[in-house]
């Protein structure tokens, strides 16, 4: 059952060629056979997985399935789960049990999804690695040596594993696209406010988006149907109906207009990637588009600019872990001070405290104009190139990642050279507007990933021409040897 | 903009982060590192452009002004470090 | 060597909203700790605020009342600070763009001369929590049920010179709030608190001198007191050659003085930046014209208005205005009364007030109503009763007798206005008062007042003074 896609389950069910109980105890299986080796899951609900999944197939047998009803999925331990431990990736959460759900958490139970556990991520969504984590990093399917990308990379590694059919991520600078890049399984973030962040423990809060991975755009679209929708709870959520994923997928690509940025062919773009890319964009032509070459000027801006806004953003936003009424607190605090200093110095990461620290400088006295504000300026400046760009072209595409999956411990001493792995998704977050990433190919047996990003709630589209590239090529049906 | 150990020590601070003194040459390091990294917006002439906070133009959406949430302090206390008689406690402050 | 204050006031006036700033739960004062915090006023990782539409209607009517400006486009920003009564570390608050800026507020600091003081900004944040100092051994317990309470802090230019201006203006913004019903003005329960940035300098000085900040008085005396002690320890400190530091003090109220507060021994970078989680706030012109449809007669107006139509003095009529239930039912006893403006101002001033205030009633739970207080004062009007027998009726409706005619009724208090009558009984006092009859025939006219209480007694007080006095001259002069 771990072969078959989303959509293909959700057929089985409800044709009763197996149960709900089935496929979730199927699930709990392989995440027992495989995830010591992986480490995607921080917590595994078994037991309330399969209350959820018999609950799912009396709903099966009366007739009554929604989407998702009884489909297992793995959810990215950001997000919210009333009685369920939530610890972003960090110490500071480690014992936090949340009184509440996410939206997105209550969308997906209203859907009928069955929740197989917490995914591992980078600790509080920083990292393009999944090796900040308080739980240790969690290992590429596809090498066991090597990262499978982040934030999301417990999310994304336990799809590529055929762990689970899908799960959820956010996409901050590309913590949803580069994991499913460099796992060979498909992602999408959406629109800015496509999605609720209500009980998505915020990061960066003008660039947070949560979003799916699956092994297919049709999958895909499944899931964000079922994520998707404006939420009174989430001042930033856009009130706009929530388009039919599906309906469009087999649209016709011909005649579309596909950009390709020349800035995102420059320097650090691994050779192989370069090739793998230029192949895949080889088979979107044959479907009928043209290739356009364009220019986003201000690209070399981007990843300056998210280190500065972002650190920023979340500098402010984890204030609120301070030992006081839920988390981390240190042991025999001997004053306020004390609390506060070692409870945050003890309970968060080096790479979170940099982050903070960062973020703290760029807006303190002095120094606002100079980094925040100039940030933001340069913010409008890369959103303009893309606005300019839409104006000719329907979809730009680019490699989602300069490199294939690195070595663990490769990158993690030096932060810069790190940063510059979501040199191609940053700018996209900025901007605000929707991307995903599919598998095109293989460079030296290591997944690589095509990046398609669209104009402002166009994931429609985007999810269109994902299909009809997934029905010319056969790359997202790559399973990484030893998991199939 | 490189930091020295006393930089970092008011930043550090700032935010509340109790950092071992051993490991402050560390951090002062790699943010000078990011910093010097962060500059490169220096060279961009940004003179006059309206700065974007948000993605979208959309404007802030009013909510009724009625009483919609019931609290269940059980729920909310049970993942708290130490309360007393419903108040969540802390070190002593004084004024 | 002459002295001169500069005051400026920080007023935190917290909104009488059903429910939080930004979130939905409810801002009722007095409930268990932490009973009305939801996970947003906790500040729970992943919680986000909405903003409450009825902050921004209060906040566009304080500015339309005070002539302010108010920003077709405002931003919220977070002021970023450690405090355990502030879950998030940081207030949501407004900074560069605040919704009304660039007001004034006439005050008359000594009853005379009016002084024009501006308003530099109103604008929105949330209240944080409390700190329970007192119960716990070595702990301070905190509770979050006020974090999230919506606040509109009114700033003043500082254009105040003495503390009698300041009070005086003040006990203004107190009464516009409670006027425009956006705050209910309880300074024993926070509702109403006053900070007040206080500085010195030489008489004819230029620049500013260095400012303390006195933070969270709570009574209008006290601010009195705070900035009379604050100003003589200024002047003492720099007449002894020191300097006054820029600090935040705070006024002890049993001791009658102001001392440095210990947490905000160091200055504070809040590292201010547009609040990522909430989108700028537009106002548009239709929006402000119902706000406006909104507004009361305003005090200064209505002071006005209670001078011309009822021929008041500006004394009562400032009285009458200090408080819009009291003028409320003021214009209310008027109509009652059948238009007796002078009569009506008369009686809600003085045996209502004293009557409300012996009972310790707000006049809007006292037990006699305009209406019956208005009729009450119709008796008079119609000679049915004395002003004298009014007051004794008065009391008796206080105590829940009844209407004013029921209990003239019940008790025949009604008026002898009868010619017949009270000449027979003043014939009868003269007759039986022959010593004084003589002394008053020979010059002792003052005892005509003497005649008069005789009469009155006579008749248990019910006899028309204005007759009896009319009658007793005519009888006593031929």
């Amino acid at each position: 059952m771990h072969r078959k896609t989303l959509t293909q389950l959700a057929k089985g069910l409800r044709t009763g060629e197996f149960s709900s109980v089935e496929l979730t105890r199927g699930c709990l299986q392989r995440v027992q056979q495989f995830d010591e080796r992986l480490n995607c899951f921080i917590t595994v609900t078994g037991e309330q997985a399969l209350a959820q999944a018999q609950a799912a197939d009396a709903r099966l047998q009366a007739g009554e399935a929604a989407p998702l009803t009884g489909i297992p999925f793995a959810h990215k331990d950001i997000f919210c789960t009333h009685g369920v431990k939530t610890s972003c990736g960090s110490k500071m959460l480690d014992n936090f049990i949340a009184p509440y759900d996410a939206t997105v958490t209550q969308n997906l139970n209203a859907a009928g999804a069955v929740m197989i556990g917490k995914t591992n991520m980078d600790e509080f969504a920083m990292g393009s690695s999944n090796e900040t984590s308080f739980y240790g990093p969690v290992n590429n399917p596809w090498d066991l040596q090597r990262v499978p990308g982040g934030s999301s990379g417990g999310s994304a590694a336990a799809v590529a594993a055929r762990l689970v059919p899908a799960s959820t991520g956010t996409d901050t600078g590309g913590s949803i696209r580069q994991p499913t890049a460099l796992c060979g399984i498909t992602g999408l973030k959406p629109t800015y406010g496509r999605v609720s962040r209500y009980g998505m423990i915020a990061f960066a809060s003008s660039l947070d988006q949560g979003g799916p991975f699956a092994r297919s755009a049709e999958d895909a679209a499944v899931m964000l149907g079922a994520m998707a929708g404006f939420d009174p709870r989430d001042s930033t959520s856009i009130e706009r109906p929530v388009d039919d994923y599906l309906s469009g997928l087999e649209y016709s690509l011909e005649g579309l207009k596909v950009g390709l940025p020349k800035e995102f062919l420059g320097e650090g773009l691994d050779s192989s990637v370069a090739d793998t890319v230029a192949a895949a964009l080889g088979e979107i032509e044959k479907l009928g588009a043209t290739l356009v070459d364009i220019s986003l000027p201000n690209t070399s801006l981007a990843v300056p600019t998210y280190y500065v806004v972002a650190p920023a953003e979340c500098s402010s936003n984890l204030s609120r872990m301070d030992g006081v009424r839920f988390g981390y607190r240190a042991s025999d605090p001997r004053d306020l001070e004390d609390l506060y200093k070692r409870s945050r110095g003890e309970g968060f990461g080096a790479e979170v405290k940099r982050r903070i620290m960062i973020g703290t400088y760029a807006l303190s006295a002095g120094y606002y104009d100079a980094y925040y504000l100039k940030a933001q300026q340069a913010r409008r400046l890369i959103r303009e190139d893309f606005l300019k760009a839409f104006a000719t072209v329907d979809v730009i595409m680019g490699p989602t990642a300069p490199t294939p999956a690195f070595r663990l411990g490769e990158k993690a001493d030096d932060p810069v050279t790190m940063y510059l792995s979501d040199i191609y998704t940053i700018a996209v977050n900025l901007a605000g507007l929707p991307g995903l990433s599919v598998p095109a190919g293989l460079a030296g047996g290591l997944p690589v990933g095509l990046q398609m990003i669209g104009n402002y709630f166009e994931e429609a589209r985007l999810l269109n021409v994902a299909h009809r590239f997934q029905q010319a090529t056969d790359w997202h049906e790559q399973t990484p040897p030893g998991f199939d | 903009m490189a930091l020295d150990t006393t930089d970092v020590e008011k930043i550090a601070h700032l935010a509340r982060l109790g950092i071992d003194p051993a490991d402050i040459p560390e951090y002062a390091r790699n943010l000078s590192d990011i910093l010097a990294f962060i500059e490169q917006l220096n060279a961009v002439d940004t003179a006059g452009v309206e700065p974007l906070a948000h993605p979208l133009d959309a404007t802030q959406r009013l909510r009724a002004d009625e009483v919609t949430e019931t609290v269940d302090r059980e729920n909310f206390q049970q993942c708290a470090p130490q309360t007393g008689a419903g108040l969540y406690l802390v070190p002593k402050v004084i004024e | 060597m002459n002295w001169e204050t500069v005051i400026g006031l920080e007023i935190h006036a917290q909104l009488k909203t059903r429910s939080k700033i930004f979130s939905g739960a409810a801002t009722r004062y007095g409930a268990e700790p932490n009973t009305q915090a939801c996970a947003v006023d906790l500040g729970l990782p992943g919680v986000l605020p909405v903003l409450n539409a009825e902050v921004v209607r209060m906040a566009a009517k304080f500015g339309l009342a005070t002539h302010s400006t108010i920003a077709p486009r405002s931003v919220f920003a977070r002021k970023n600070y450690f405090y355990p009564d502030l879950p998030k570390g940081y207030q949501i608050s407004q900074y560069e763009l605040p919704i009304v800026h660039g007001g004034y507020l006439d005050i008359e600091p000594d009853g005379s001369a009016s002084k024009r003081i501006g308003i530099t900004r109103a604008h929105l944040e949330e209240d944080a929590g409390k700190s329970l100092h007192e119960d716990f051994q070595d702990m301070t317990g905190i509770d979050l049920n006020r974090a999230g309470t919506p606040l509109l802090e009114i700033v003043s230019e500082p254009d105040l010179r003495s503390a009698q201006e300041a009070v005086a203006y003040m006990k203004k913004i107190h009464v516009l709030v409670r006027y425009l019903d956006i705050c209910d003005g309880n300074m024993q329960e926070g509702s109403f608190r006053c900070d007040a940035n206080i500085s010195v300098r030489r008489q004819g000085a230029e620049e500013f001198g260095t400012r303390a900040e006195i933070k969270n008085i709570n009574s209008f005396r006290f601010v009195e007191q705070a900035i009379n002690y604050e100003v003589e320890r200024q002047i003492a400190v720099i007449e002894s050659g020191g300097a006054v530091v820029q600090e935040t003090r705070l006024f002890d109220p049993d001791r009658h003085e102001t001392r440095p507060m210990r947490s905000k021994e160091e200055a504070n970078d809040y590292r201010y930046f547009p609040d990522p989680d909430l989108l700028p706030v537009e106002i548009d012109q239709d929006f402000l014209d119902a706000v406006a449809a909104t507004l009361p007669e305003l005090p200064e107006a209505r002071k006005q208005r209670f001078m011309d139509e009822f021929s008041l003095s500006a004394g009562d009529a400032g009285g009458l205005t200090a408080s819009r239930d009291q003028a409320d039912y003021f214009e209310a006893t008027v109509a009652a009364s059948g238009g007796q403006g002078k009569l009506s101002a008369n009686w809600v001033m003085g045996e209502l007030a004293g009557a409300l205030n012996k009972a310790g009633v707000d006049i809007t739970a006292g037990p006699v109503s305009a209406a019956d207080l208005g009729g009450l004062l119709r008796r008079i009007e119609d000679g049915t009763i004395s002003g004298k027998i009014a007051k004794q009726v008065f009391h008796d409706m206080f105590n829940g007798a009844g209407s004013a005619d029921t209990i003239i009724e019940q008790q025949g208090l009604k008026q002898i206005s009868d010619a017949a009558a009270i000449g027979g009984i003043v014939r009868d006092v003269l007759e039986n008062n022959p010593q004084q009859l003589e002394q008053y025939r020979n010059g002792q006219t003052r005892l005509l007042g003497y005649f008069v209480g005789q009469v009155m007694q006579a008749t248990q007080g019910k006899a028309n003074p204005k007759q009896v006095n009319e009658l007793l001259r005519k009888l006593l002069d031929s």
